[in-house]
This record gives C-alpha cells, sequence and structure tokens, in this order.
C-alpha cells in the first residue's frame, strides 16, 4: 500500500489556479524528486501536501486515510514534515532551540538532538547561536534538522540547494544521502535536474500545474525530462495530443 | 487596441445617478427644515446631522485610511475649546464655531507627522493618549476653570428660534461639505491611493503612491471633522465641561456607527448614525444597559459582520448608491465571434 | 527630601505598571493584538477578588488563586471565540472587537457595583499602610515593596517560562512565524489560546494588586490600560525587562509632576510618553512596529 498518495489535487492562489489535478502515489522508501520550471506548481504541492496550503479539490491520503482536512500540525504529529522554501528557521531562536521545538511532537523514531547532530555535524559547534545569524547553508542544514525532529514518515524538501554556495550544496547533500541510507521516503523539489536523477528512486515533473512526465529515475533521461519541463512535447510518448 | 477587450470603465450606473438626484432633492428639502419641521424636531434632526459627520468622519480614517484611533474625541473637544477661545477673543459666536475647527485642523497637522508614525493599535492607542493630554491641557487654562467648565456666553445673544435654526443650517452645511469632501477625495487620484494604502501600505508605496501625505490629508480631514461636530455640539448645548466633551464615549459612538454602517463603504456611515440616532431615541434613557448595548453591538459586528449592514448588502446586491468607485461593464464584442 | 522621596516612590510605582503592563506586552508580543479591554479586564479582576474577599472575608491574595485561573480560563476563552475570529477579518478588527468589549465591560460593572469606589486596602490590614523608613525622609511601603517584588518575580518568571520550557518555546516560535510553526508540529491555536490565557492571569494578579494600593471603580480601566501602554511604548528596547524600566521612568515622571501641579501626576506621564516617542523617532528614525516586540528577538 501506498504511504502517501494525492488524488486529483486542485491548488490556488486566489484566481490562480498553481495546481491542476495532481495525481500520485508514494511508497514507503520510495524518492520522489519534483521537477519543472518557476512557477509550475511544485512548491505548492508540496506544501498542500503538509497542509500548509489550503486545497481546493481532490484528496491527500497518508497511510491509507483522508487527511485533506486535517491541520498542517496535526500532519507533522503523523508523520509528515516539510523543509519550507526559504529555510524559515525561527531567527531569534538558537539552533537547539530551533531543533528542540521540533522535538516536542513527541513522534519516537530514530531522530533526536544526539542523531540529528551525528547527521549534520556541521551544527553542533552552533548549537547556541542565534539561527537567522548562520550562513545559508548552516540554515539549510538547521532546516532539514529540524524537521527531522519530528521523526517524519514522509521528508517534504523544498529547494534545498537555493540560494547556497556549490559547496554548500554539497555538503547538505552528502549528509541528505545519510539520511536516505537510512531509509526515508522523501519527496523534493530540485532545480538541478542531474541531481534529481541521482538521487531519486521516481522523477515526476510538472508543468503548469500538472505532472506532464513521471516514472522510475532509472528509466528517464535528460533529454526526456528536459522536453517536458519546457513542455516541447505532450507526455505519456506515443499518445498524440490533437 | 481600438475595440478594448470588451469591458467598459463606469463610473456612474443608472442607480447612482438617481440615487445623486435624489439626494440632491432630498438637501433642498432639508435646506428648509427650520421653517416647518418645530422645534424639537429641528434639535433632533441637528443631533443627527452631527452624527453623520462623526461617523462619516471616523469611517474616513479607519475605512478608507486604515486608520483606527480612539482618540478622536481629541479633535471632538478642541473644536469646542477653540470655539470657546475665539468667541472670548471676540469673534462672532457663529464665526469662531466655523473658525474653530478649521484652527484644530492646522495644529492636527504637525500632529499627523507624528502620530502616522505610529502603526496599527498603537496609533489607536496613542491617539487616546493625546486625547487625555489634550483633556488635561485644557483643563489648566483659566477661562474654562477646570472640570467645572464654561459656557459660550456669546450664543444666548441669539434668540432660540434663531440660533436653532443657525445651528440646524450650520450643522446642515458642515456635514455637506464635509461627506461632499470625502466623496470627491475617493473620487480623485488621491481614492485610488487610498484603496491601495488600505489594502497593501507596502505594495502602494513601491507603486508610487505617497502613503504619508494621503494618510495625512485623511488625518487632518477627520482632525477638522471631528472638531466641527465638537463646536457644533458646543452650539446646541451652549455650556462646555471638558471631561464630557473629552470623553473616550463620543469614539464608542462613531465606532457603533461606522461598524454597524458599514466600515469601509461611503454610504455605511450615513445609515450607522441613521441606527445609532434611532436607538439613542429610544433607548438613551436606559442609561448604562444602552451603553453596555453599544459595546455588544460593536463586538458582534466585528465578529460577525465586519463590513455592517450596507457592506453585506452591497456585497449581496452589488449596489452602490454613491459613484465613488469603478464598475467594469462587460459587454459583448460586435461583430466577432470569440475565438 | 521630599525629591528624593518622590523618586523612590515614583520607582515603586513603577513596578505596578510594569505589573499591568506585562499581560498588554505579552499579548502583543504573540498575538500580534493591542487588546483594549486589557485594563477594564483588570478591573474586572479586582472586583472579583473584592466580591469575594468582602463576602467571604478572605484575603485577597488567597482570593487570586481562585481568581487567575479563573481569568487564565476567561483568556482561554476570549482567544478562542473573540480574537481568533476577528484576526480573521484583518488586522485592525481585534482593535474594534476588544474596544467593544471594553465598552461593554465597563458599563456592565457598573450595572452590578454602581459608581461606588472601593478599595482591597481594608481587606490586607497594616500591610495597606505599613511603611519603613530608611533616612533622608524617604519612606517604603510594604504593600509598594511587595508589588515591585511580584512584578520582578512575574516578569523573570516569564522570561525563563519563554526561554526553558517547551510550551514557552512553542510560544516564541508561533509568535515569530505561526505557520512554520505549525511545519513543525506546533499548533497554533492551542498556543495563541495558552498565550492569551497567560496574559488574562497577570493581568488578574496586576488588577488585585491596583485594588490594594488603590482606590477603584467601574471606569478606572481605560487609565490603567493607558498606563500599560505608555510604560511598554517608554520602556521599549524589546524585552519584558524594558516593561519595568518603562514602568518606572513612568512612575517617577508622575511623581515628580505631582510635585509641580494637583494635575502634573499625569500630564508629566504623558509627557514624557511623547517626549519618548519623538525622541526614538528622531534619534533612530527607526520602525516604531518594533516598539513592542518583547518576544521578536533573541534570548537574553
Amino acid at each position: 500500500m501506498s504511504l502517501l498518495a494525492v488524488e486529483q489535487l486542485d491548488a490556488r492562489h486566489g484566481l490562480l489556479q498553481a495546481v491542476r489535478g495532481v495525481s500520485f502515489a508514494l511508497a514507503e522508501g520510495e524518492i520522489l524528486a519534483l521537477v519543472g520550471a518557476n512557477g509550475a506548481g511544485k512548491t505548492t504541492l508540496l506544501r498542500s501536501i503538509s497542509g500548509a496550503h489550503r486545497i481546493s479539490a481532490g484528496r491527500v491520503l497518508f497511510d491509507g486515510a483522508d487527511i485533506s482536512a486535517v491541520r498542517a500540525s496535526a500532519r507533522v504529529r503523523m508523520g509528515i514534515a516539510l523543509v519550507p522554501e526559504g529555510r524559515r528557521l525561527f531567527a531569534g531562536m538558537t539552533v537547539e532551540e530551533n531543533l528542540t521545538v521540533a522535538g516536542e511532537t513527541r513522534r519516537r523514531g530514530h531522530w533526536n538532538l544526539e542523531t540529528v547532530l551525528e547527521a549534520f555535524p556541521m551544527l553542533r559547534p552552533l548549537l547556541r547561536r542565534r539561527s537567522g545569524d548562520l550562513s545559508g547553508g548552516q540554515q539549510q542544514a538547521a532546516a532539514i534538522g529540524r524537521a527531522l525532529m519530528t521523526n517524519p514518515r514522509v521528508l517534504l524538501l523544498d529547494e534545498v540547494s537555493l540560494g547556497l554556495s556549490p559547496v554548500a550544496v554539497n555538503m547538505v547533500y552528502e549528509s541528505l544521502q545519510g539520511v536516505i541510507a537510512g531509509g526515508a521516503t522523501i519527496v523534493l523539489v530540485e532545480q538541478d535536474l542531474s541531481r534529481a536523477l541521482r538521487i531519486a528512486t521516481r522523477v515526476a515533473c510538472m508543468l503548469e500545474g500538472r505532472i506532464v512526465l513521471e516514472g522510475k529515475a532509472s528509466d528517464m533521461t535528460r533529454e526526456r525530462v528536459t522536453e517536458a519541463y519546457f513542455g516541447l512535447r505532450r507526455p505519456d510518448a506515443g499518445s498524440a495530443v490533437s | 487596441m481600438s475595440g478594448g477587450p470588451g469591458i467598459v470603465v463606469q463610473r456612474w450606473s443608472p442607480l447612482s445617478i438617481g440615487a445623486m438626484s435624489c439626494l440632491g432633492a432630498l438637501l433642498v428639502l432639508l435646506a428648509f427644515g427650520p421653517f416647518y419641521l418645530g422645534p424639537y424636531l429641528t434639535d433632533r434632526l441637528t443631533t443627527l446631522l452631527i452624527y453623520v459627520i462623526m461617523a462619516a468622519m471616523w469611517n474616513a480614517l479607519a475605512g478608507y485610511g486604515g486608520l483606527v484611533s480612539v482618540g478622536q474625541q481629541a479633535f471632538f473637544g478642541l473644536g469646542a475649546y477653540a470655539a470657546i477661545r475665539l468667541s472670548h477673543a471676540g469673534l462672532e459666536a457663529y464665526l469662531a464655531l466655523i473658525l474653530a475647527p478649521l484652527l484644530v485642523g492646522l495644529v492636527s497637522v504637525p500632529l499627523s507627522t507624528f502620530a502616522l508614525r505610529l502603526q496599527g493599535g498603537e496609533f489607536a492607542i496613542g491617539m487616546w493618549v493625546f486625547a487625555e493630554l489634550a483633556h488635561l491641557l485644557v483643563n489648566l487654562d483659566g477661562l474654562v476653570q477646570g472640570e467645572t467648565g464654561t459656557s459660550l456666553i456669546a450664543l444666548s445673544a441669539f434668540a432660540p428660534d434663531t440660533r436653532r435654526a443657525l445651528n440646524y443650517w450650520l450643522a446642515l452645511a458642515v456635514m455637506t461639505v464635509l461627506v461632499a469632501a470625502v466623496f470627491l477625495l475617493l473620487r480623485s487620484r488621491v481614492g485610488a491611493s487610498i484603496q491601495a494604502i488600505r489594502d497593501n501600505q507596502e505594495a502602494a508605496a513601491s507603486v508610487g503612491v505617497r502613503v504619508m501625505a494621503t494618510k495625512c490629508l485623511i488625518f487632518v480631514l477627520a482632525a477638522v471633522g471631528c472638531a466641527a461636530a465638537g463646536a457644533l455640539t458646543l452650539a446646541t448645548l451652549i455650556s462646555f465641561q471638558p471631561k464630557t466633551y473629552f470623553s473616550v464615549q463620543w469614539t464608542a459612538y462613531m465606532i457603533f456607527m461606522t461598524l454597524v454602517g458599514g466600515l469601509g463603504t461611503f454610504e455605511g456611515p450615513v445609515l450607522g448614525a441613521v441606527i445609532f440616532f434611532a436607538i439613542e431615541t429610544f433607548f438613551g434613557g436606559s442609561g448604562v444597559w444602552y451603553l453596555v448595548g453599544l459595546g455588544a453591538c460593536a463586538l458582534l459586528f466585528s465578529l460577525f459582520l465586519p463590513r455592517g449592514i450596507w457592506g453585506a448588502l452591497r456585497d449581496r446586491f452589488g449596489i452602490a448608491l454613491m459613484p465613488v468607485g469603478y464598475r467594469l461593464q462587460f459587454r459583448p464584442r460586435a461583430g466577432k465571434a470569440a475565438t | 527630601m521630599i525629591w528624593a522621596d518622590q523618586i523612590v516612590q515614583g520607582i515603586f510605582l513603577g513596578g505596578y505598571y510594569a505589573l499591568i503592563a506585562c499581560g498588554l506586552s505579552f499579548m502583543f508580543g504573540v498575538l500580534r493584538i493591542i487588546n483594549l479591554a486589557h485594563g477594564s479586564i483588570a478591573v474586572l479582576s479586582a472586583y472579583l477578588v473584592w466580591m469575594l474577599a468582602d463576602r467571604w472575608n478572605v484575603s485577597p491574595f488567597l482570593a487570586l488563586v481562585a481568581i487567575v485561573p479563573a481569568m487564565a480560563a476567561a483568556g482561554w476563552l476570549l482567544q478562542r471565540t473573540v480574537l481568533e475570529r476577528s484576526l480573521r477579518s484583518g488586522a485592525l478588527t481585534p482593535l474594534l472587537s476588544t474596544f467593544g468589549l471594553a465598552v461593554m465591560l465597563d458599563n456592565l460593572l457598573f450595572e452590578k457595583f454602581g459608581a461606588d469606589t472601593r478599595s482591597l486596602a481594608p481587606n490586607i490590614g497594616d500591610l495597606a499602610f505599613n511603611s519603613w523608613t530608611v533616612g533622608g525622609g524617604v519612606t517604603i511601603g510594604q504593600l509598594a515593596l511587595l508589588t515591585f517584588g511580584v512584578a520582578l518575580a512575574l516578569l523573570g518568571g516569564l522570561q525563563l517560562f519563554l526561554n526553558r520550557t517547551p510550551l514557552g518555546r512553542a510560544i516564541r516560535a508561533t509568535a515569530e512565524d505561526a505557520d512554520t510553526a505549525e511545519l513543525v508540529g506546533i499548533d497554533s491555536r492551542r498556543v495563541y489560546a495558552a498565550a492569551a490565557a497567560i496574559a488574562i492571569a497577570t493581568v488578574a494578579i496586576a488588577g488585585t494588586f491596583l485594588g490594594m494600593r488603590a482606590t477603584f471603580d467601574p471606569y478606572t480601566g481605560p487609565a490603567q490600560l493607558i498606563f500599560a501602554f505608555e510604560a511598554i511604548v517608554i520602556g521599549g528596547t524589546g524585552s519584558l525587562w524594558g516593561t519595568l524600566i518603562g514602568g518606572i521612568v513612568l512612575g517617577v515622571a508622575q511623581n515628580l509632576g505631582s510635585q509641580v501641579s494637583p494635575r502634573g501626576f499625569l500630564i508629566a506621564g504623558h509627557a514624557v510618553f511623547f517626549v519618548v516617542l519623538a525622541a526614538r523617532f528622531v534619534l533612530a528614525g527607526r520602525d516604531p512596529r518594533t516598539l513592542f516586540g518583547a518576544l521578536r528577538r533573541a534570548p537574553i
């Protein structure tokens, strides 16, 4: 059975429909990379799954249960955690407080302050620092650590490399590899196509609010994804659209 | 594009043209009021006109400027006080009553640069502190004799009937001028910026709306209007006790009228003033429970009907009697089929 | 030295102002709401304590033990039924709601208790007037000292609570960014309600001290709101301790003003408020929105 499923999901920003009839299902341990141009609806889709954005139609299923009407905080306690775009740490609080405040969901699991620090060793000397004073890479590590503190069953990562230096991106992804090795289920939004193809087990490409290409990462070629990315060819190769 | 997208921007609708004509007729009818209304009704109508002024001013401030003030009693009291001072200085009584609000408006200009830097609740309560301070300072004036107060003695030179009629005409004229000022302000270029500021101050500033200048204009207009209401109240009551005039109750009335009628609608405050006037006429004698009811109404309207009665009607039926906004009229493009 | 004594009395009066300002500052810091019914709720609490003290002849301090939880519950209810709803229709609407509530409360109190002024002073015996003379014409009232001590304890306790407890951290996280707090599993609705409960509980304590140190009547509330607001703005350093400083500056200014003229007490207080505000605008040109932000800064 799928751990996370989205059925015919619609989400709007006012008059603008950002997500149109999106469906997919994700089994435990799978890593889905969402790719697509800016404004394709990736962030809105992630936020809708996490409960941060109200959906206008469709369903979000978690462990078989319809959670469409559940508050974001309650979804976190069920095991869905989002690392939001722009990191959104609590700038006035220390790194340690950012982590512990998220650890109070009392979900049991592998992650606690100590294991998060093992996975992100760069955070250890920063624990007492005000999180607003950290560099982008440090903030991103803290934001992922904060999400892990809730012991999620599904981790949603929104553009974790956005605005980071290449070195910092590598560091963040190195640590993420450790998280993935531990058997995490992840949906990530990533602009870097080759990185996404390397890390993910599955890839979905969004265009104008729809998923236009979806499949196993091993079946994907850069060319196919790129075509879908720019909407150069219709999806479902072969079925011509008039 | 010659044909345009099939949308016509309108300022006037048949309904609003009709409403404006009726309003004109009503004003003419009202202008002759003292000749057929009798003393009691003339006095009551004067009070109603003062309420309309207060409601329209508070609405301009909060509904259009996004400035919630609980200190408008400052200007109300200062208007009355200035009239007393001007009259004492030898000015003819009615001239003093007319000039007093303008004087208060002048005082409010430097105050505005200061007060408008306060945001939201800080502005609200900061204005309250200003009202308290103004009250205390007016009390220091020997002419006022502390809380004992004084009177606009010069008014007793007029025969009661003459004074009644003059008060009425003055109130009608002031109300017309101020409400017309709000109307013209909203229809002018400034009107669009006022709406923009109310919706989103930062965004408005970023597209070049002069936020401070516009807010300042509204602030000063509301100060003049509330001062005029205070001066007119003095004209009807003659006596001036600082405690009465600087009471926060005046602002409570303004908030009640605006909230019930429709905050941020042009017609709402007038409706609110009429409702308040009726409630006061019927329940004003019941004292404290009447005030409890006003507070409860303000609370309930803010929770359940934040756009007031008029706002709810407008949302429901799309009516606007006063052409202060723009209407988009969709018309099918002739000769071309939509593709 | 009458001046020295007035300054000392002013400092102690500042303790009371810090006490009454505490809840207002806390509520604004977390909920971004200036509760215009703040003073009226303090007076309501004073009446409730007075009722218990008068009817069953219990000490006001004992009565507080019952009133504080009751007012905390009222705060919770206020948030869930009034503030939460009014915030939905804009940031300014809570001002209107709480102002309506204040008008309602004041007049209901008048309806129930009449215009007579009351005081809790008769219920606390010697504490109301006992004092120590420390020389130089300076006396220290026992009640004044107690008020100051309670203010210190309350401000310090709140600060510790915010920094050291899970709920405190959740409150700070929510105050800073409620949407993101939701994303780490914090139910912002419950946190807001808890914060409102705490704020109103502190108001109950402040109201009781108001009743013990002075007289009150149904329309005393607005003045308390104004004093609390002035203390916060004068303090304005962005921490709960700034509120104490602000309260002391306000209290000292008022007491010195009262030496100049009988009306000088209030005038000097308001004047200091405006002078500090003007100085802040002129000197730093800083964003006045941060005047309040007691909870938005780094932990101390």
